[in-house]
């Protein structure tokens, strides 16, 4: 469009401009040569024209045509606007004509102008070009954009219809990848990563509705048949209280395995990670080692300590001793009477590894294997106090920190192999 | 003592105030945050036993900090239903003195309760401390019963310390894991009772009067008697 009217407009100015000036130059003449030096210079002007553009008409006073080769003074050009624009019928052809009116004094009369057909058809021309240039754009653009479209859709398309299979509760679902590294991809593995999480945190909330289900009815059944059969047979006061206070150290019992289980979907959920901070740890295993190592003694069990000055990590205290203590726990549970436990600690290059090493019957590998599943017990541990959600707990601390939980023999080929636990975590 | 029971739960708060009625405190109960507010504000009470989420726009934690804002020193003890170590946290840094997550034992909520209530004014340090025959000083981090020095681990001199200041006063075992061992998660073993009895051992070798005793189902005390 500026286009247009920036070329249309122009030979609109180029033509008055002409007319202008061819009519300024008469105008001097008549000024110094006076009425007949005009007509004279009209049909000058009129003879050298090859293009036959100019228009002239010059009257006397009287109307008589002097000079020029319009036939007629135009009844348009008695008006107000000395510029005006007329039909023309020249030669058999329509034409138009831009018009300039002069009066010259005296009461001669003047019209300078031109033709302005090859104007005329040049803009028409140009119109016509801009035109077509403007709908082929259009075109292109419109072709464009649908490529460009059908192009994004065909990238979006896999995203959609995961997200979408995600909405309508299909977890396992991810984005496919092109392998083309693009910003597709990108979007494609942030949100790969991001569904991972998701599904990571519905397995822990599964986890605990399962525990819930599973392993707190049964506790729960128990303490209420216990309580329900002391209401029918107990037949002293003394029997009924012993009950009443044994249902109550069941439902201590179920609590604490509650909160367990709570502890563990916290630390899994990752949401302590705000608590973490640079700690050393060898003081706070000392006082776990202290703790511990009364109950050993009274067990006429050996605690045998072997810890670095320090042992610096960036981690959360609180939880990290909890898994120490989970870890001891174990041991000194597993360890037979004279047996001996070591707790030891050590810092390399890349990692800090705690070690509880106990000589107990140790796990076969099968049972390794799925030592940290909520509520695991291996057949052999099923006699033994205990919820089956220490190493969980272990489990999820080391994940937490980054780090990972290894077991294996104490001494693999003894008949009592025995169990180490080795937490190693990311150095600070 | 004169306590005040904020608590929403009618059950639970009729169960608690009667405890410690029993226990031969006086208690106050308001059902939510507003009148306990108004009350705590108002009145001058020993303890506070708030519970952290409560109905009426004030909650334990908004309670806590209006007080501690208007300069009321009231020892506070949080019940909460709320167990992550988060919750924990910011309801002592609200100005909270102690928490204790529901489900509990009336035992162990007394023993907080009590230990709150007594709680030596912190302007007066002590250097020593004596329960019978028994003295502990401070300075010197020595025990003495009967003028008979008695070698005793830094641990246990903790230990030992806590229950001292809290003599004649039940303190559990759960208190002792979290003032003289700083954890706040429950081992699920008897490592405690382990501690103690080896103290309890090291007090009584030679004396033919025990000082710590144990209270069933709660916890343990040192007392002269």
């Amino acid at each position: 469009m500026v286009l247009w009217w920036n070329t249309a407009g122009a030979l609109d100015r180029q033509v008055d401009a002409a007319i202008r000036a061819d009519a300024t130059a008469l105008v001097e003449r008549m000024s110094v040569r006076g009425i007949p030096a005009v007509a004279a210079a009209i049909e000058d002007r009129m003879a050298v024209d090859v293009q036959n553009e100019t228009l002239y008409l010059l009257l006397a006073p009287d109307g008589a045509r002097l000079a020029g080769n319009l036939s007629a003074w135009p009844s348009e050009a008695s008006g107000e606007f000395p510029w005006i624009r007329i039909p023309l019928q020249r030669d058999g052809a329509v034409s138009e004509a831009r018009l300039f009116r002069l009066e010259l004094g005296g009461g001669h009369r003047l019209l300078v102008g031109r033709d302005v057909a090859e104007k005329l058809r040049l803009r028409g021309l140009l119109s016509e070009g801009i035109a077509w240039a403007a709908s082929a754009s259009a075109a292109f653009a419109v072709l464009g954009a649908w490529l460009l479209r059908r192009s994004l859709e065909r990238r979006l398309n896999p995203i959609y219809r995961t997200a979408r299979a995600i909405s309508a509760g299909d977890l396992t679902r991810r984005v496919p990848l092109s392998e083309r590294d693009d910003e597709f991809d990108k979007l494609g593995i942030t949100m790969n990563a991001m569904l991972d999480r998701i599904a990571q945190l519905m397995e822990g909330v599964r986890g605990v509705s399962d525990a819930i289900a599973h392993d707190l009815r049964t506790p729960i059944a128990r303490a209420r048949a216990k309580l329900e059969e002391s209401l029918h047979a107990a037949h002293d006061e003394d029997s009924l209280r012993a009950a009443v206070e044994q249902g109550i150290a069941d439902l201590d019992a179920i609590a604490r395995v509650f909160q367990a289980v709570l502890r563990i979907a916290e630390v899994e959920a990752g949401a302590r990670r705000a608590a973490f901070a640079p700690t050393d740890l060898a003081p706070v295993l000392a006082d776990i080692a202290e703790l511990y190592g009364a109950s050993a003694e009274a067990r006429e069990q050996h605690l045998a300590v072997d810890l670095p000055e320090s042992l610096d990590l960036v981690g959360d205290r609180d939880l990290l001793a909890q898994a120490v203590v989970n870890l001891l726990d174990n041991a000194l549970k597993f360890t037979p009477e004279g047996g001996t436990v070591r707790l030891s600690a050590r810092l390399s290059e890349a990692h800090a590894e705690i070690e509880v090493a106990d000589d107990g019957p140790g796990m076969p590998d099968a049972d390794r294997r799925r030592a940290g599943e909520r509520f695991f017990r291996a057949d052999a541990a099923r006699t033994t106090p205990g919820s089956g959600l220490g190493l969980s707990l272990v489990r999820a601390v080391a994940s937490l920190h980054r780090g990972e939980l290894l077991l294996r023999d104490t001494h693999p080929d003894a008949a009592s192999p025995g169990l180490t636990a080795t937490l190693r975590l990311p150095a600070a | 003592m004169r306590i005040l029971l904020v608590e929403d739960d009618a059950e639970v708060a009729r169960f608690v105030r009667k405890g410690l009625m029993e226990a031969g405190h006086t208690v106050e109960h308001a059902p939510n945050g507003r009148d306990g507010l108004f009350m705590a504000a108002s009145e001058q009470f020993d303890v506070l036993v708030l519970d952290r989420m409560l109905p009426g726009g004030v909650d334990g934690v908004r309670l806590v900090e209006t007080l501690r804002g208007q300069g009321n020193r009231t020892p506070v003890l949080f019940l909460s239903a709320l167990n992550a170590v988060d919750e924990r946290v910011k309801g002592l840094k609200a100005g909270g003195d102690d928490y204790l997550t529901k489900p509990f034992a009336f035992a162990e909520l007394l023993a907080r309760v009590e230990a709150l209530g007594r709680r030596p004014a912190a302007e007066v340090p002590t250097t020593r401390l004596k329960v019978a025959d028994l003295e502990l000083d401070l300075l010197s981090r020595t025990v003495t019963r009967a003028g008979k020095k008695i070698d005793v681990q830094p641990r246990e001199f903790r230990l030992l310390e806590h229950l001292m200041r809290h003599a004649g006063q039940v303190v559990t075992r759960t208190m002792l894991l979290e003032k003289v061992w700083d954890y706040h998660f429950d081992p699920q073993t008897n490592v405690i009772d382990v501690h103690v009895s080896r103290l309890r051992h090291k007090l009584d070798k030679g004396f033919d009067k025990p000082l710590i005793h144990t209270v069933r189902n709660a916890g343990y005390m040192i007392r002269a008697d």
